[in-house]
């Protein structure tokens, strides 16, 4: 290891905390005679070497931090003052303030009130499924086998599919006349479902979009939790006579709290995020559907962005989002706190 | 746990063969190779439930590639094709066309390369400086990365808009880019792996050899940090390719990116749906073929940024 560093990174000719005797400096006259002169250039060197130790890490992170307070905090914190204004998306520069009245209209607003609904609707159904399908395939593909790097690539590959071409695709396959999954269902005597009219079978529709996208990638997330998990603790549940399925429920599933939770977090923060696929599902309008069927929060705070041209009022929807999310947030925390004291006391 | 063991009669099932068998699994295991877990074998009908989902993850995308091959007329009828048709190249050659699709893959992979290139870069140097380095306030500035991975970009996209139209940075492509330059889950999965891949003795054996800290990065870091980068490097390329919400608002159909672009395909008077899945296979196809390629690094990839996490 020693030899192979040595190779990589030659000794620096300036400078650092030990200078090497044995090395012959490039600057001056080679190794200089004056003891004064000797010892301020080694003051020097010990004090570039602390200055250097003590702020490269900020140069290392300021990048990150520079990039992220422009576009990240800066632009957080102004929404929520721009949510307190008119503005309007053709002047955004003119700024006129109305205090909380774009978050009153929005109280009042019936259709907000429906893409929470359906956010939280479709969130569930997109998540909850999404979830329990990846815990169960990571539990098959953790087994040993032939192939399973063939299994593994194969799911994740929707993972590498944009929104917008699986969204396509799904529109097409979830047409009401033509479209491949009705013609299926009318094989075992289903009638034709207009998938993109009704409540239910619109979210549905959308769903399954994100289902089919994100199960491969938490099933590989799963299934490396599930790889770190000692043997030991299978061992003694087996030689304990306990069964695979009883394992599973008692070794592998309390093992994976961690992992299953950071799973539900990312997932939730996504369901909240959702865009792309109703908007592409809907044939790229932003109403979500004749009556905002499938209209989630991301679409409605776009159609009020940049079709209604009130970005006051989509910022006002931003924080609310925001805020919601900050409760689940502490919802999860509470949870999760709750749930490993009272698996503390019972192990 | 501890239930499971209280209820169980112990006797019958120790002596059953579920004990030794167990043991004899383990010890094969064991011997293959260093990866903990669990190590039954999979019967015949884990094959079929995994070879179900395999089909269920690839056939959208088979499917697309068939359904782009025929012409709007075929696809309006009611049983779906389930082979080639003969319009392949015609379809493509229209949504290619249709959708300004030159400009557009240009611009995708410069600004996918662009984005790649940036939050490798910055990802590395700050997942360095959270797993090896010491500085004040280290722990409470990696709670706020983690912390920034909570936002959703809904959030910021009215201000930025605003900078944007101010700017006059609308259809340019700086506006994409500088957005997305830094990425709070590359320094996270970096500091991950540099925490248990670079140990801190080469880096002290550097600082004795008298390198400072940008040599150290540039001859120690770089080389030990390069399977990571590289799947860093290709699962952002994945998400920069693919990223929707931003450049829509901030793009228009005169320069757009490939999934701007796709947003336009067929929205004429008559949808041509042949067009507009050869569109969406346009936009697909190199991520697939990397895919095919790189798919076994990219799993790994994942597996071991979540595997610490």
């Amino acid at each position: 290891m020693t030899t192979e560093h040595r190779e990589a990174a030659p000794p620096a000719p300036s400078g650092g905390a030990a200078p090497r005797l044995d090395k012959k400096t490039t600057r001056g006259s080679g190794p200089a005679p004056d003891p004064a002169r000797e010892k301020r250039r080694a003051e020097r060197r010990s004090r570039r070497y602390r200055w250097d130790v003590k702020y490269s890490p900020y140069g290392f992170i300021s990048p990150f931090f520079i990039f992220f307070i422009a576009f990240g905090l800066f632009p957080l914190l102004y929404t929520g003052w721009a949510s307190l204004h008119q503005v309007s998306l053709l002047r955004p520069n003119e700024m006129e303030w109305v205090g909380f009245e774009n978050f009153t209209r929005l109280w009042d607003d019936e259709f907000f009130w429906k893409a929470l609904r359906n956010t939280f609707t479709i969130g569930i159904i997109s998540t909850v499924p999404q979830l329990a399908m990846a815990l169960g395939l990571a539990h098959l593909l953790n087994y040993k086998m032939r192939g399973s790097m063939l299994f593994r690539v194969a799911m994740l590959t929707p993972y590498a599919t944009s929104v917008a071409a699986a969204a396509l695709v799904f529109s097409m396959l979830y047409g009401r006349d033509y479209g491949a999954i009705n013609w299926a269902l009318g094989l075992v005597g289903i009638d034709n479902i207009d998938w993109q009219s009704g409540d239910w079978s619109s979210q549905f529709a959308v769903s399954s979009i994100v289902i089919w996208r994100w199960t491969g990638y938490n099933t590989l997330i799963y299934l490396a939790a599930m790889q770190a998990i000692p043997n030991d603790l299978y061992e003694s549940a087996s030689l304990d006579g306990a069964s695979r399925w009883q394992q599973f429920r008692h070794v592998t599933l309390p093992s994976l709290r961690p992992t299953i939770l950071f799973t539900v977090v990312v997932s939730t923060i996504g369901a909240t995020q959702l865009f792309g696929e109703p908007m592409l599902f809907g044939g790229g309008g932003a109403d979500g559907g004749a009556d905002g069927q499938f209209q989630t929060l991301g679409l409605y705070l776009y159609e009020m962005g940049w079709v209604n041209r009130h970005l006051g009022r989509a910022s006002a929807i931003a924080w609310t989002m925001f805020l919601l999310l900050i409760i689940i947030g502490l919802i999860y925390w509470v949870l999760s706190r709750a749930v490993s004291r009272s698996s503390g006391q019972e192990d | 746990m501890a239930t499971t063991t209280d209820d169980t009669p112990r006797t019958a099932a120790v002596a059953a063969p579920a004990g030794p068998l167990a043991r004899g699994r383990k010890t094969r295991a064991g011997k293959g190779g260093n990866r903990a877990g669990r190590h039954l074998h999979a019967g015949w009908l884990t094959y079929l439930i995994l070879g179900v989902f395999t089909i269920g993850s690839l056939y959208p995308l088979i499917w697309q590639l068939f359904a782009s091959s025929h012409t709007n007329e075929r696809l309006a009828q009611s049983t779906p094709p389930f082979w080639f048709g003969g319009r392949l190249f015609d379809n493509l050659e229209s949504a290619w066309t249709d959708a300004n699709m030159n400009t557009a893959m240009i611009n995708t992979v410069f600004v996918a390369g662009t984005i790649t290139v940036s939050t490798v870069l910055f990802a590395t140097l700050a997942g360095f400086a959270f797993a090896k380095l010491r500085f004040r306030a280290k722990n409470l500035l990696m709670m706020m990365v983690i912390g920034t991975m909570m936002v959703p970009p809904q959030l910021t996209v009215v201000p930025m808009f605003m900078a944007v139209a101010k700017l006059e940075w609308t259809d340019h492509l700086q506006a994409v880019i500088l957005p997305m330059m830094v990425s709070a889950f590359g320094v996270f999965f970096m500091r991950q792996y540099l925490a248990q891949a670079l140990p801190s003795e080469l880096i002290e054996a550097a600082r004795v050899d008298g390198a400072n800290s940008l040599r150290i990065v540039w001859h120690v870091v770089f080389p030990a940090a390069r399977p990571a980068m590289a799947v860093l490097g290709m699962l952002t390329f994945v998400m920069a390719w693919n990223e929707f919400f931003w450049p829509i608002i901030a793009l228009t159909q005169q320069n757009p990116t490939v999934q701007v672009a796709l947003t336009n395909i067929g929205r004429g008077y008559v949808k041509d749906e042949g067009v507009i899945m050869a569109g969406a296979l346009i936009a697909t196809m190199p991520l697939l073929i990397a895919f095919a390629i790189f798919g076994k690094q990219i799993v790994g990839g994942i597996m071991n940024g979540a595997l610490k996490g």
